[in-house]
């Protein structure tokens, strides 16, 4: 191709809190590809272009390249691999000559999505069902824990796919910890060791709200939703 | 990228073995993509109610089916087995098309699949009454995305998702489909309409007509008699109450593409 990416050329709907939009953030900083970032409004109306980009959900993050939308956090990513091959731009999968450590990462990858899904149960339920999100989110803590082991990261010596994909949930661990009453650090101590090395990387650290605006946002969705 | 002669033999050489349940939807599209592939495997089924430990052990973080095991290396998800097989095989009958937003779209419509029309065809068959139409409705509205894709969307003027031929989205949709007919006759109730969803209708005949499928999907009889034994068994728990929400027992979790009870905590998914 050689052509030069514009700015233009790639606009992303996201709106600031997502962790899912913030995945996308950090590929694209990983990757060196500019970018407009479109603030969408998801609490009050829609706007038009989300609506006619994404039809299906009507969600965020969506990508779009030459006007052309491509929707979800996963689908996003590994189009950024495709689109922006390992010629000119640093890659976050594995070698396409290593297909099982790709089907690893990508195995990896969705399953930190249950960060996320199980997370929102710890604050979302109440009495029996949230005990038993405990024990679940515990579980997935360990599970990541086990599967970083001692690498720097997930994707090795390299921040990779997989790396993108969970960081922006650290943002939220605090609160989940309060909401679990559990530690991160006692549950998944590599994770924990894990989560502040991705914390000092440019492309997290830029894309990352804190946790106390996170506490916040978790305050106000409890209200939207009519919890207590 | 062109593959080493030692990767190439390697792959060639290494033995495939796919775990599996003869029900389960998930496994159907594994058999068909080794099949178009034109890949030997063994395989060994699973009895769902009863799982074996070595298949605990290659899939430890789910404990499903189907598992396909590669020169002693585990893949668990199938969508994620079918790109694998690409990837190790990327000469033989490409599943994913080359282009980087064909790309996105096909996997964008496997994940709709799998967590919108997939669940929503899973409710119709779990529930009766007033909550099965509203399931019917849910139904109704997946296919139509569908079929106004296939109409002047993405899929405008093909005979198959992946084109030509068969690819990704073909196999996640067809290995599952065939249940919407199954779920027709064992509850009634009409779901896949000829005349509302006439190119979903006739993609899905072509689909069943292929000779690698025919070989996977099993007999419709067979798949007739497991759909009303499951039915049976779920519609004794719900009117057991709370004992349906949580399905461990055998089959019902993994076979039918979600034709478990609806969780209690589907809707507690936040929209942002």
């Amino acid at each position: 191709m050689g052509a030069e990416i514009l700015k233009k050329d790639l606009v992303l709907l996201d709106f600031w809190i997502s962790p899912f939009g913030q995945r996308c953030r950090i590929a694209l900083a990983e990757k060196g590809i500019p970018y407009e970032y479109s603030e969408q409004d998801l609490l009050g109306t829609k706007s038009d272009l989300l609506l006619c980009s994404n039809p299906v959900h009507k969600k965020i993050p969506v990508l779009l390249h030459d006007g052309r939308p491509i929707c979800e956090s996963l689908v996003i990513l590994n189009y950024l691999e495709d689109a922006f091959p390992e010629a000119s731009y640093p890659r976050l999968l594995p070698p396409s000559d290593e297909p099982y450590a790709r089907a690893q990462a990508r195995f990896w990858a969705a399953y930190t999505d249950r960060v996320y899904d199980v997370g929102t149960k710890l604050w979302k339920l109440k009495g029996e069902a949230q005990v038993q999100a405990r024990a679940e989110f515990a579980q997935v803590l360990r599970n990541l824990d086990g599967e970083l082991g001692d690498k720097a990261f997930f994707g090795g010596e390299a921040f990779g796919f997989v790396d993108a994909a969970l960081a922006p949930h650290t943002a939220w661990l605090p609160s989940y910890e309060r909401y679990g009453e559990l530690s991160v650090e006692e549950t998944a101590p590599r994770l924990a060791a894990w989560a502040r090395r991705c914390g000092e990387r440019e492309s997290v650290a830029k894309s990352l709200h804190s946790p106390e605006k996170v506490d916040e946002f978790i305050n106000l969705l409890k209200k939207f939703y009519g919890i207590e | 990228m062109e593959k080493t002669p030692e990767n190439a033999s390697q792959a060639a050489a290494a033995p495939l073995k796919l775990f599996g349940s003869w029900a389960s939807s998930y496994t159907h599209r594994v058999q068909l993509a080794l099949r178009l592939k034109g890949l030997e495997f063994a395989y060994a089924e699973e009895d769902l109610g009863n799982k074996s430990g070595e298949l605990l052990r290659l899939n430890p973080v789910y404990k499903k089916v189907p598992v396909l095991v590669h020169g002693g290396r585990a893949l668990p998800e199938s969508v994620i087995i079918l790109q694998y097989l690409d990837d190790a095989w990327p000469e033989t009958r490409p599943l994913l098309p080359a282009d980087a937003f064909d790309r996105a779209l096909a996997r964008f419509w496997c994940h709709f699949a799998d967590d919108k029309l997939g669940p929503a065809v899973g409710a119709v068959f779990a529930s009766t009454g007033e909550d099965q139409e509203a399931a019917v409705r849910q139904v109704h509205e997946n296919l139509a995305l569908i079929e106004a894709e296939l109409r002047d969307g993405a899929f405008r003027g093909r005979r198959f998702f992946g084109g030509d031929d068969v690819g990704l989205l073909d196999v996640v949709l067809g290995c599952g489909s065939y249940w919407l007919a199954v779920f027709e006759e064992v509850t009634g109730v009409r779901l896949v309409d000829a005349d509302a969803f006439p190119l979903f209708h006739s993609w899905l005949h072509d689909f069943e007509a292929l000779d690698e499928v025919r070989e996977t999907i099993p007999a419709i009889d067979r798949l007739l008699e497991y759909a009303r034994g499951v039915r049976h068994m779920l519609l004794g728990l719900a009117g057991a109450g709370d004992a349906a929400a949580s399905s461990t027992t055998a089959t019902p979790t993994e076979a039918p593409a979600a034709a478990a009870p609806p969780a209690p905590a589907a809707d507690i998914a936040v929209d942002i």
